[in-house]
């Protein structure tokens, strides 16, 4: 019972100091890794930014591969606000019911299909494809254009041998403004078409500004929903009973996706530039210097969750921060959540047992912490629920 | 059975009745503008925030520890916030006023 299990990496350090430290091409970061300290942080964007050169708060940083500034997410109130208000109404679409329907059709046929084979591997082959397809939902597109980023691969900007791809990144860079101008040709009901269509601040968007959204759109929701749902996948193969619990009560299936979500914490961090001399839990942070805010620490802090290290699918009190918090807090967050509500309600409905035949950890490398944060292949031998 | 009274994000008063269940799930049963419950009611998003009328707080209580973490780092919060995912219904609610606050 111990391949789904994701270790806390950060307690010793979170105990002691209330920070960790870790290098980044030359530029390094202060990691802060409590639950009120990270929530303090996030919320206080004049000291810590989002809006440094595009690319920096990113971990690893992006600043050598990206020039676009990622739009809302790179940019601090007050502009912000204009940017979020315009795309928020859109992001909040999962919440219907005709879209749960379309996500329930995709999630449905992939695991129909897994029940027919003897292996599934769960990243490349479930995670992906969900994701991918998924996708075209969020965007308001054709179906058939996930097969062409199912193609990309799992990374959108990391190949086998490195953790930042330049040539890797530049595919959904032209990609999305091959995307741009063929919506401006021939106006749609998609994304590009909303935002093409739209002002903010007083000023229609900029061609670059939409590229900024596209590419937060893209590569905000891959690697992140990938993550959550092969974990989804191996934390229920080694807990059938979680799955009885599940079938047996669906209505807790809301509380057990955020439950999830706070033990994968699929994105371990996220950095922020200090605009002015400052400090961290007593330890000093200069201006133009970077922290980072461990959601996945801070989603273990046993100073505010209970068994911090148990999944406890009905935890009724659960204030995490997977989604990140504050003003730049997750702006797909209803899609992954519908999208992880609807996965584990027909896993619960239609899957008996799951079983992992074999697996490669992904554990990234942060230091002095070393994270594993889901998997490099998985491979489930998935058996259908007898009725 | 309580009857609660929401003043919306519009400003518009809307009065509805439960029994059981949270304030929280009543208020997006209801459509009622400006709570969103994102999170589904766990104390994670604050996107329920409400002030309960002065005269109310007896009978809605204050925030445990948790709510008021969450709570303190809400530009709109007072001495009268409280996150209603939190607020469970039952008969001593009835006949209290809870204003959305302002996002």
């Amino acid at each position: 019972m111990e391949n789904s299990v994701l270790p806390d990496s950060f307690k010793q350090a979170r105990e002691s100091k209330g920070i960790g430290k870790v290098e980044d091409q030359n530029d390094p970061v202060t990691m802060v890794l409590g639950l009120k300290d990270v929530r303090k942080c996030a919320h206080n964007w004049k000291t810590f930014q989002s809006g440094a050169k595009p690319g920096r708060i990113v971990i690893p940083s992006e600043v050598n591969i990206r020039e676009t500034r990622q739009i809302p997410f790179e940019v601090d109130p007050p502009a912000h606000k204009g940017f979020r208000d315009l795309i928020d109404p859109w992001f909040k679409r999962p919440l219907e019911s005709d879209y749960q329907a379309q996500l329930k059709s995709i999630i449905d046929d992939i695991i129909d299909h897994s029940l027919q084979q003897d292996s599934v591997e769960v990243v490349g082959e479930f995670a992906l494809k969900l994701q991918s397809r998924a996708l075209t939902v969020l965007l308001n597109i054709p179906y058939e254009e996930s097969e062409l980023w199912i193609g990309w691969g799992k990374h959108v900007f990391r190949s086998e041998d490195t953790d930042l791809d330049g040539d890797k990144a530049a595919i959904l860079y032209d990609y999305i403004d091959a995307q741009i101008d063929k919506t401006a040709a021939n106006l749609d009901q998609s994304l590009y078409a909303l935002l093409l269509n739209s002002e903010v601040n007083g000023k229609k968007l900029s061609k670059e500004e939409i590229k900024g959204v596209m590419i937060l759109t893209f590569a905000g929701g891959r690697d992140t929903i990938i993550n959550a749902v092969t974990n989804s996948i191996a934390y229920f193969s080694e807990h059938p009973e979680s799955l009885t619990q599940l079938a047996e009560n669906p209505d807790m299936s809301s509380i057990a996706v955020e439950e999830l979500i706070r033990y994968f914490s699929p994105l371990t961090h996220m950095g922020r530039v200090a605009t002015e001399d400052t400090q961290v839990c007593e330890h000093a942070v200069k201006a133009d210097t970077r922290i980072s805010l461990c959601w996945a620490s801070a989603n273990r802090d046993e100073r505010v969750f209970e068994n911090p290290n148990e999944v406890v699918l009905d935890r009724k009190v659960n204030p995490h921060v997977g989604f990140g918090f504050g003003t730049h807090n997750c702006l797909g967050a209803t899609h992954a959540r519908q999208l992880l509500n609807i996965l584990i309600t027909s896993l619960a409905e239609k899957v008996s047992t799951m079983e992992i035949q074999s697996q490669q950890d992904n554990v990234e490398d942060w230091g002095e912490f070393q994270r594993k944060v889901g998997y490099d292949s998985l491979n489930v031998k998935f058996t259908a629920r007898k009725y | 059975m309580a009857k609660i009274t929401f003043i919306d994000s519009n400003k518009i008063e809307i009065t509805v009745e439960a029994d059981s269940g949270s304030v929280m799930e009543l208020a997006v049963q209801n459509g009622i503008s400006g709570i969103d419950g994102d999170c589904g009611g766990v104390c994670s998003c604050a996107t329920c925030h409400v002030h309960v009328a002065a005269e109310d707080m007896d009978k809605v209580g204050a925030a445990n520890e948790i709510e008021q973490d969450m709570l303190e780092l809400d530009d709109n919060v007072n001495e009268f916030s409280r996150l209603c995912c939190q607020i469970q219904i039952s008969e001593q609610l009835d006949g209290v006023t809870l204003t959305v606050a302002a996002e």
